[in-house]
């Protein structure tokens, strides 16, 4: 190819005026991690309608619900029983005339609070459990793990039973049972992570700078974690609200009169023959706070996988 | 299709979607490949080299990749259009690739011996005792003392070197006309590489096959290769001989990338000249030639236009406007050109 | 604060650094990976040390050894005049800010999480070098113009950056400090050719203005000769040879520094292909299992008996020029003399 004849200006041919520093400017604004992943959730439409429905629904259980309706969750009143959807009783009515509406929605805080328990022990223990025995690694990881294993060993349900003996079943036993055994996913999740992390160069780096071990693994870390640590949150919530309910339902949960989603279903799913809405509307619920959860948790892998980014 | 070719592409133009925006990984790219010869394409991270090799073997992913235009003639054929099935008959039999990490290429489950006679049944329909046979010929030629037992054995019990061997000698199995090595030996220690380098140059002897050699080591290109394409910011900026490229470049990125690099023989007390500042983006590359920012002969038509190729020789372009009739001359740094 | 420093002669430009046969094992399971296996070398105040050998010498693991990274499995290391491992509370802190390190890979040696003025001001924070936010900030620009980066680049994270500013993002942090020692760990292995010699000017330019030491660790060797005053090449966890740096480029005595040598592609196809190489055959033997005697027999071109049998000694060949091999010595004849000796 030969150079063009083209005319050209000649006066295209004086030098330019090039800024050394034009080669060093970064475009647009900074761009954190966390907005980057935000950007990225904002995207998935699924996660989004998820974390407004999940947000709706708690509004609902702890503010909303209670507060439209004039009934009271235990109100017993047998000239009401088993009515269905009307204007006074939105959900309908029981087998002991309770208000249907409210119980479902005192049910659904009971879940969310199991929810939101097992997220505290897994970020105040399985975290700190996980980062404790990943980071320091060696003996101390040993026993940790060991401790880990025999924890696991016991299934869960003989924890439940355990506790129902010495307590009374209820909130208490759920508790016990959950604050034994639910955060050790975490822990593991954790620990590997850890494990990954702490022979990173910038964790090195901030050792030969003199950061204390302390230092690195809540500064660097940690952070370096969270986008792990919030996903497993996000599946460990409906499977702890799954576990509770799943007690309820064969009776070692909550009892009567007390409500949760699970003794709800339970009690709906006797009388499906007859009064099927018994069954459907705390089962709608709690489906859709699983689905929700889940697809959230899936949403928030996607947004905050690192992989993913470029 | 010239009739010394054996591969030509011309005008190649590959970009990619990402979330980010349209990556322009490669922007018109025209190089040829003669019969027998290696070519060398030479760049930098971000120069498009890997993109375009692995688009004559299509092996980009084909989810987010947009060939936005150019064709890649071999034997008669646009491989940029024909059918993965006809695609699969050329991968492998006629054109082989070697990447760059021997540690990911080989399937840790599968014997190597297997990994080889895959080739072999596939393509050439062989089986049993004469694809073992010939597993156990490659390895030998390839260097793999000790052939027929080590045929047996699983990639983790051979070391880094010796992967990138039995990676060769399946990229052979099928004697391919073309054979593309994609920064073979940047992985490998430096005693490995002269061994490596030195089997690629033995083998081209004997099996004569063309090969297109993708690296950022300039040492390894003085090393292997007859011809040479200089790649930056998806377009190739310059070819030529290899001596041509060495000892007269004439593009100031060729000259940059020349004189950055620390020669053993170099004076210590002289200041190595860096070229200042980074490769553009990919997504928002410049309008004119890419590496005006940098360069620091730079003109002011340099950041409207792309220059044309002027020919300095059967064998030697380059783009740059310094070559234009008005442009004023201008002589390459002193440490270019000539042995020193 | 206790400062001795072991000074030479009149004139001499006093050691800073004292490596005496240090040695780091690894425990995998039951055996010991050998990564160092006793070094001993003297750097001075203010030259530029190189440390040259491929993947498994070693060369990396000493680097961080000497940062405290790693504790030595044996020998020690003298700062001027400090035993390092003898350190404790302030002193050991003092001496942590005096040696820094900069690291290999730009994208893993910085938090992607954190803004790059806080990644530099690290150092700064953990020694509480800063009165107020005012000077941390300071600090901060400062030490990004001198790294040829901006002010602006302060609030801005990791991976909005080249990876040849991410290293010089590494130099800054290393320099906040500032230390008198760097370990320089493959500074530019991970950067293009055209990026690399950026990197390498500023530190030299560094070392001007702030009298730096460095220990250069490398696996190029175009690079280490160009920066180092002297080199150390290691081998499976020994140093085989040290000279000044061009000395050893054209003079190399041991047949691996010979073949290391003769291993590097030039960017130059006339030299290339004139050029006589030698190829060394087979791979590097493992770490766990070193060969008897001299590590490098199984693949040097030259083995004698003698290389099975007895470890060749250090020995200065020429002024300033050590290796350990027994091509320039007879160690039969030296063992046969001593048990003359000893016996008469």
């Amino acid at each position: 190819m030969e150079t063009q004849d083209r005319q050209l200006d000649p006066g295209l041919f004086k030098p330019a005026e090039i800024d050394q520093q034009e080669g060093e400017k970064i475009a647009g604004p900074p761009v954190s991690f966390w907005k980057d992943s935000w950007i990225r959730l904002q995207k998935n439409r699924g996660a989004l309608i998820s974390l407004a429905v999940v947000v709706f629904l708690f509004a609902m259980a702890f503010i909303i619900g209670p507060l439209v309706s004039p009934h009271s969750p235990y109100y017993q009143n047998l000239a009401n029983r088993y009515l269905g959807p009307t204007s006074e009783f939105w959900f309908g009515t029981d087998k002991f005339g309770r208000d249907m509406w409210t119980r479902v929605w005192a049910g659904t805080r009971v879940s969310l609070y199991i929810g939101l328990l097992a997220a505290l022990l897994d970020i105040f223990v399985g975290v700190v459990y996980g980062a404790i025995s990943g980071f320091l690694g060696g003996r101390t990881d040993d026993v940790m793990q060991r401790g880990i294993e025999i924890l696991n060993g016991v299934p869960y349900l003989i924890v439940a039973i355990l506790a129902m003996v010495v307590f009374e079943p209820g909130i208490l036993t759920i508790t016990i049972a959950l604050g034994l055994t639910g955060w050790t996913f975490m822990a593991r999740i954790v620990r590997g992570r850890m494990m990954q992390l702490k022979n990173q160069e910038f964790a090195l780096a901030s050792r030969s700078l003199g950061a204390s071990g302390l230092r690195v693994v809540w500064k660097h870390l940690i952070p370096n974690s969270l986008g792990l640590i919030v996903i497993n949150l996000m599946f460990t919530i409906p499977s702890a609200i799954f576990a509770e309910a799943f007690l309820s339902f064969i009776g070692l949960g909550i009892q009567v009169p007390e409500a949760s989603l699970g003794s709800l279903i339970s009690d709906g799913a006797a009388e499906l023959r007859f009064h099927p809405g018994l069954l459907w509307f705390p089962s709608a619920i709690f489906c859709l706070l699983m689905i929700c959860f889940n697809l959230l948790g899936d949403g928030l892998r996607d947004a905050l996988d690192p992989k993913m980014r470029k | 299709m010239n009739g010394d070719n054996v591969l030509e592409v011309r005008d190649l133009r590959i970009s990619f979607s990402t979330y980010a925006g349209e990556v322009q990984a490669v922007r018109g790219t025209t190089f040829e490949l003669r019969r027998g010869e290696t070519l060398a394409i030479v760049g930098e991270s971000g120069s498009g080299k890997s993109v375009a090799a692995r688009s004559i073997m299509r092996l980009n992913p084909d989810a987010n990749t947009i060939v936005r235009g150019g064709e890649i003639l071999f034997e008669d054929n646009d491989l940029l259009k024909l059918s993965e099935k006809r695609m699969q008959r050329i991968r492998g039999p006629k054109i082989a690739m070697v990447f760059q990490d021997p540690m990911t290429s080989l399937d840790p489950t599968m014997r190597v011996g297997r990994q080889i006679m895959e080739a072999l049944k596939k393509h050439l329909g062989m089986s049993g005792r004469r694809a073992t046979e010939r597993a156990v010929e490659l390895l030998d030629m390839v260097g793999i003392p000790n052939a027929e037992a080590r045929v047996r054995q699983y990639p983790h019990q051979f070391s880094g070197g010796m992967r990138q061997r039995v990676v060769i000698a399946i990229a052979l199995a099928c004697d391919p006309q073309i054979f593309i090595a994609d920064e073979p030996t940047t992985a490998l220690d430096v005693t490995i590489q002269a061994q490596i380098l030195e089997l690629l140059r033995d083998l081209q002897e004997r099996i004569g096959s063309s090969v297109i050699l993708i690296t950022h080591d300039l040492g390894v290109v003085a090393s292997v290769a007859d011809r040479v394409a200089v790649m930056y910011s998806g377009k190739v900026i310059e070819t030529g001989t290899v001596r041509e490229i060495f000892y007269q470049p004439k593009m100031p990125y060729t000259w940059g990338l020349l004189a950055s690099i620390p020669l053993p023989t170099a004076d210590r007390s002289q200041e190595l000249i860096p070229i200042p500042g980074s490769p553009p983006d990919a997504l928002d590359p410049p309008k004119g030639c890419p590496f005006t920012a940098r360069c620091q002969y730079a003109m002011k038509v340099c950041a409207e236009e792309m220059p044309a190729y002027t020919r300095f020789s059967a064998e030697h372009e380059a783009a740059c406007w310094l070559h234009h009739d008005m442009a004023p001359n201008v002589e390459p740094p002193a440490q270019i050109g000539g042995h020193r | 604060m206790t400062e001795q420093s072991t000074n030479g002669q009149a004139g001499e430009t006093p050691v800073l650094l004292e490596i005496k046969d240090l040695k780091k094992y690894f425990r995998i399971g039951r055996e010991s990976l050998k990564a160092v296996d006793g070094i001993s070398l003297e750097i001075k105040r203010g030259e530029t040390f190189g440390l040259v050998g491929e993947s498994g010498c070693g060369k990396s693991t000493a680097g961080r050894v000497l940062v405290r990274l790693y504790e030595p499995s044996g020998g020690s290391i003298i700062y001027d005049g400090q035993d390092v491992g003898e350190a404790k509370g302030e002193a050991a802190k003092i001496l942590n800010r005096k040696l820094q390190m900069i690291f290999q890979d730009p994208q893993a040696s910085l938090n992607p999480r954190m803004t790059v003025g806080d990644i530099i001001a690290e150092g700064v924070d953990i020694h509480h070098l800063a009165a107020d936010k005012k000077e941390r900030l300071d600090k901060v620009h400062e030490l990004l113009k001198t790294v040829g980066l901006s002010e602006e680049h302060a609030n801005r994270y990791p991976h909005e950056f080249s990876g040849g500013q991410r290293q010089r993002i590494g130099v800054a942090r290393a320099l906040a400090v500032d230390p008198e020692f760097i370990v320089a760990d493959e500074p530019v292995s991970a950067l293009d050719v055209s990026i690399q010699a950026q990197v390498i000017n500023l530190m030299k330019r560094l070392q001007r203005e702030k009298n730096l030491t460095y220990l250069f660790i490398s696996h190029d060797l175009s690079v280490v000769k160009y920066i180092s005053d002297r080199v150390g090449v290691m081998y499976l966890g020994v140093l085989v040879e040290m000279a000044d740096s061009e000395k050893l480029y054209d003079d190399p005595l041991h047949p691996y520094t010979q073949a290391l040598l003769s291993a590097v592609p030039l960017p130059d196809p006339d030299l290339e292909n004139e050029r006589e190489r030698t190829v060394l055959q087979g791979d590097v033997p493992s770490p766990v299992f070193p060969p008897s005697g001299c590590r490098f027999r199984t693949r040097c071109p030259e083995a004698m008996e003698v290389c099975a049998e007895i470890v060749p000694d250090w020995r200065e060949i020429k002024p300033g020029h050590f290796t350990a091999c027994h091509l320039y010595y007879d160690a039969r004849a030296e063992q046969r003399e001593s048990q003359a000796a000893t016996a008469g």
